[in-house]
């Protein structure tokens, strides 16, 4: 092996093992997912039965089946972690506002990388814990609770590969929120805004379909469309044939564009940031 | 010897009270960023609710500023009950660091003493949005108000934050147990909040059982509701609110047995 092989699985090995050890640890609070599977089952629950309410109060107005709805809905709570831009890990913040980042910057390996690796790592390993017990008891529900399986094999493919690209849209989304704490005191107030505008705009307050047609076509090229709504709608068959090969490109493209613009502001504050000692 | 003068509670928790305006006021953009939040999140809600109706129009006979007058009710019971109540949902905490092993050494009431410990004015944010949407409801309404009506208001506001007062109470009185939050508490906490937007009914019959007799939502929500919406005559739905005061008891009662169970953590 020359020693260039040797240094490229190196890198790869870097971050490997830093997303083994978040993934690990994410595993580790069963009892806290526990908790969690619960709360998030109710939660679903009732919207679910808002929905139901507004569908008998006017059918017709309604913009996808109710099937589809129900899915969409125990979806979303099935996989929360992999898709809440609120849950960033104050670690992070933390090393940022007292300066302990100096150490991670000794290390011989690149900050956005590594806190990308452990970040998807941490997402996938609480999402994973908890996804299964909702997703079969939802399974299990009667109508029109009930969640359906995939409308076909394909979507089903589709579904696994656009959710791990919204996963990946959402990490670099909060990515960047990361590389702005560089450049503030506080990074309270921005997170608050942010995690409320994406809460909104990627379909979580209420699914993309239910705005009004200029709205929804606006919010569907938005970068927040690209995180929960594409792998959603695929998986019951909301989105299909040719759209999905579109939103699947649009959510690669976005994830290129959200990594280009994390990286160059994490390169910026690089240069600007200044270690205080003590 | 000169004898120390005892001062009534009363006197005490205005005491915590201007401890805690002080001690807010020397982080004031903190506070303010707090504030904002609590605003933006409600401001979801309040969309959500918006473009549902656009698209639907009414739900179970119910118009847009009706359930807008619903949920700015409860949005404000459940602010006034988080703001005074904060400490027994932050009481996990003190459990833990054996705060409240402090809190039993001095001669005066448990429940004032956690009460006092924290205050969380930041809830003025939530608040706010409350007022705007309540005014908003008001207006749109075509509510014919009259003194019944804005007494009913008054008695809806006091049951409610009676009612989250005691919820976070059994929030408290369960961690003697634990030692630690129970998560699925959230759902009579945050869960209501979120779901008492629409009134109760919405959820169907079982959901409305369970709202009257065991955790009195119905009682601040619906029944006096359809009073003030002119959907029903019954003067005896008014003073319902009130009724749901008397939930504090037993969430005392589990609380007084919670205490007298109490190990300190030993941290």
């Amino acid at each position: 092996m020359t020693t260039a092989e040797i240094k490229k699985r190196g890198a790869y090995q870097k971050y490997a093992s830093f997303f083994r050890l978040r993934f690990v640890m994410g595993l580790q609070y069963r009892a806290a997912a526990l908790a969690g599977v619960v709360t998030q089952f109710m939660w679903g629950f009732m919207e679910i039965k808002v929905f139901l309410a507004f569908e008998q109060s006017n059918p017709a107005a309604f913009p996808m089946t109710f099937g589809q709805l129900a899915a969409y809905e125990w979806l979303q709570q099935a996989f929360l972690a992999f898709f809440m831009a609120w849950m960033m890990e104050p670690e992070i913040f933390d090393c940022i506002t007292d300066g302990n980042v100096s150490y991670e910057l000794c290390r011989p390996v690149d900050l956005y990388n590594m806190w990308f690796a452990r970040s998807m790592a941490l997402r996938l390993s609480r999402g994973l814990l908890r996804c299964f017990p909702i997703l079969i008891v939802a399974a299990l529900l009667p109508e029109p609770y009930r969640l359906m399986p995939p409308c076909n094999p394909a979507a089903a493919v589709w579904f696994v590969i656009t959710m791990l690209l919204g996963l990946a849209v959402t990490v670099a989304l909060c990515m960047i929120i990361y590389m702005l704490t560089f450049f503030t005191v506080s990074s309270l107030g921005l997170r608050l805004v942010f995690s409320c505008a994406v809460e909104f705009l990627q379909g979580a307050v209420i699914p993309l379909p239910f705005f009004p047609p200029t709205l929804q076509r606006i919010m569907e090229r938005l970068p927040f469309a690209s995180m929960q709504n594409v792998p959603l709608l695929i998986y019951s068959g909301s989105i299909s044939g040719a759209a999905i090969w579109r939103a699947a490109g649009l959510q690669i493209f976005w994830l290129a564009a959200l990594i280009l613009i994390g990286k160059t502001i994490g390169r910026y504050a690089m240069k600007k940031t200044t270690v205080q000692g003590g | 010897m000169e004898k120390t003068k005892k001062i009534s509670g009363t006197k005490l928790y205005r005491r915590y009270l201007s401890i805690h305006v002080r001690s807010v006021m020397q982080y004031k953009a903190s506070f303010w960023m707090t504030t904002v939040g609590q605003f933006l999140t409600s401001l979801n809600m309040l969309l959500g609710v918006y473009f549902m109706f656009r698209r639907f129009g009414s739900v179970k006979g119910y118009t847009f500023s009706e359930v807008l007058l619903c949920s700015s009710i409860m949005l404000m019971e459940y602010s006034l009950g988080e703001c005074i109540a904060r400490g027994f949902d932050t009481f996990p905490a003190m459990v833990r660091k054996g705060g409240f092993d402090r809190v039993m050494t001095r001669p005066r009431s448990a429940v004032l003493q956690v009460l006092g410990s924290n205050i969380e004015l930041t809830r003025v944010g939530r608040m706010a949005m409350a007022v705007v949407m309540f005014v908003y409801g008001i207006s749109h309404s075509g509510v014919h108000w009259n003194v019944g009506r804005v007494v009913t208001v008054i008695f809806m506001l006091i049951g409610g934050t009676a009612l989250f007062c005691g919820i976070f109470l059994i929030y408290a009185a369960l961690c003697f147990y634990t030692l630690d939050g129970l998560e699925f508490m959230n759902i009579l906490t945050d869960g209501a909040r979120e779901y008492g937007k629409y009134p109760v009914n919405l959820y169907g019959k079982r959901m409305l059982q369970f709202c009257t007799f065991a955790v009195p939502y119905a009682l601040v929500q619906y029944y006096p509701l359809t009073y003030l919406t002119g959907r029903s005559d019954n003067l005896f739905t008014m003073f319902l609110p009130l009724l749901a005061t008397v939930f504090l008891i037993p969430c005392y009662l589990l609380w007084r047995v919670g205490l007298r169970h109490y190990q300190s953590s030993g941290s």
